[in-house]
């Protein structure tokens, strides 16, 4: 199948995202530190092809996909996903009632 | 009367204790005492996250001060460094509001440790090995013939692809009962999906059950597609018809990030529950 992107690419992808997360102090994430440890950590290799090497960029494209798709699906479910609806109290109160109190309680009650 | 009392007193009491979630996000609203649960969200009691080393080389998530437990209770512990940065990195992307629905790895890790269902590896194997005979790979239609097309274009690789592997036969069919699937490709896959640990069987179980399909299942895991890649041949028909009526934001879309996040995690999971890595230092020849 179609090969994957640079590992560039996806550490910058992958420091973006979590920069978007974080905010201003980003650097001190432990995730931050340890995307790029392990970044530097699988750059050396003495073989052409290095099948660790080619594990560990899948799993980073697979830790972009994940953080990019949870961020996307975050601002969708906010956006559209219904609030539930308000407890009876509040509805009540919306059009100026008030629920009847029973201190015996209800029948059902005990 | 008093019973309620004691009633709504065990609820604030249960409440307190150190945190505890459940996976699918239902906290119970602290001051409520009403016969029914009102579902409502958990506001975020911490601020920084840390891991620590626990016993027996696993990693332990402290919100703050307290340790993360898993709704059964028990210890949160992760087997390796990856798997518990993973986790502690959801619990920090959270602000304000603590969205349960949006943190899968900690779901998955939760499932493995508590097994709440107390299933068995072989039971794991069997529901997995379940999806084979109606999986979406095999399932082909007659028409329209664009759609035809795509299919053989986009599925037959990978189709071709699991049987070079693994050496087996599964082919496709156009009929409503599915492929016929032979005893010996059974064997096979059982055979392999024995030789995972437990938690590799949660997950790789996981993302056969978000992708209706153990072929493009194994295809991610063996590294052969992108998490994206598959998620798209899973909803092959899905594309077509979105390119042919054109796509509805808040169902393809939402439905469409769900899917991606669910796999990537169960991939990611994987991953980390069924690698080792060290690192050779070779010596330099003069």
């Amino acid at each position: 199948m179609a090969s994957l992107s640079s590992p560039l690419r996806i550490c910058r992808g992958i420091l973006r995202e979590i920069r978007a997360i974080k905010g201003p102090e980003y650097k001190q994430s432990l995730a931050y530190n340890y995307v790029l440890d392990q970044f530097r950590k699988n750059q050396i290799t003495g073989e052409r092809y290095c099948r660790a090497q080619e594990e560990a960029l899948h799993a980073s494209h697979s830790y972009l996909c994940l953080l990019t798709s949870t961020r996307q699906h975050i601002a969708l479910y906010d956006m559209y996903h219904g609030k539930g609806q308000r407890d009876t109290e509040e509805m009540a109160g919306i059009v100026g009632l008030r629920l009847p109190t029973q201190p015996g309680g209800k029948g059902w009650e005990k | 009367m008093l019973r309620n009392l004691v009633r709504f007193h065990n609820c604030l009491g249960h409440a307190f204790s150190p945190p505890t979630v459940c996976p699918r996000g239902q906290m119970f609203k602290l001051l409520s005492v009403k016969s029914y649960s009102t579902i409502t969200e958990r506001k975020k009691f911490y601020e920084d996250v840390s891991i620590s080393h626990g016993e027996g080389g696993m990693f332990e998530i402290n919100l703050d001060r307290r340790k993360l437990k898993t709704p059964g209770g028990k210890l949160f512990t992760a087997p390796n460094e990856a798997l518990a940065i993973a986790v502690a990195n959801e619990w920090d992307t959270q602000k304000d509001i603590l969205k349960f629905y949006s943190m899968h790895m900690t779901t998955l890790c939760n499932t493995a440790l508590d097994n709440p269902t107390f299933r068995s590896k072989d039971q794991m194997i069997t529901a997995a090995l379940k999806y084979l005979e109606t999986d979406t790979i095999c399932y082909r239609v007659e028409e329209p013939p664009s759609l035809v097309e795509l299919q053989n274009n986009e599925w037959d690789p990978v189709l071709n692809w699991i049987e070079d592997r693994y050496n087996v036969v599964i082919g496709s069919s156009t009929s409503i009962l599915g492929p016929e699937i032979p005893q010996a490709t059974m064997d096979t896959f059982r055979q392999h999906l024995g030789s995972y640990n437990f938690w590799s069987l949660t997950g790789l179980e996981y993302v056969i059950t978000q992708l209706k399909s153990v072929v493009l299942a194994f295809a991610l895991i063996d590294k052969h597609i992108t998490v994206e890649q598959a998620v798209l041949l899973s909803r092959l028909e899905e594309e077509f018809q979105i390119g042919h009526w054109g796509n509805v934001e808040w169902a393809h879309d939402v439905d469409l990030y769900e899917l991606r996040s669910r796999t990537a995690a169960g991939a990611l999971f994987v991953h980390f529950s069924s690698e080792s890595s060290t690192v050779k230092r070779k010596l330099m020849q003069d």
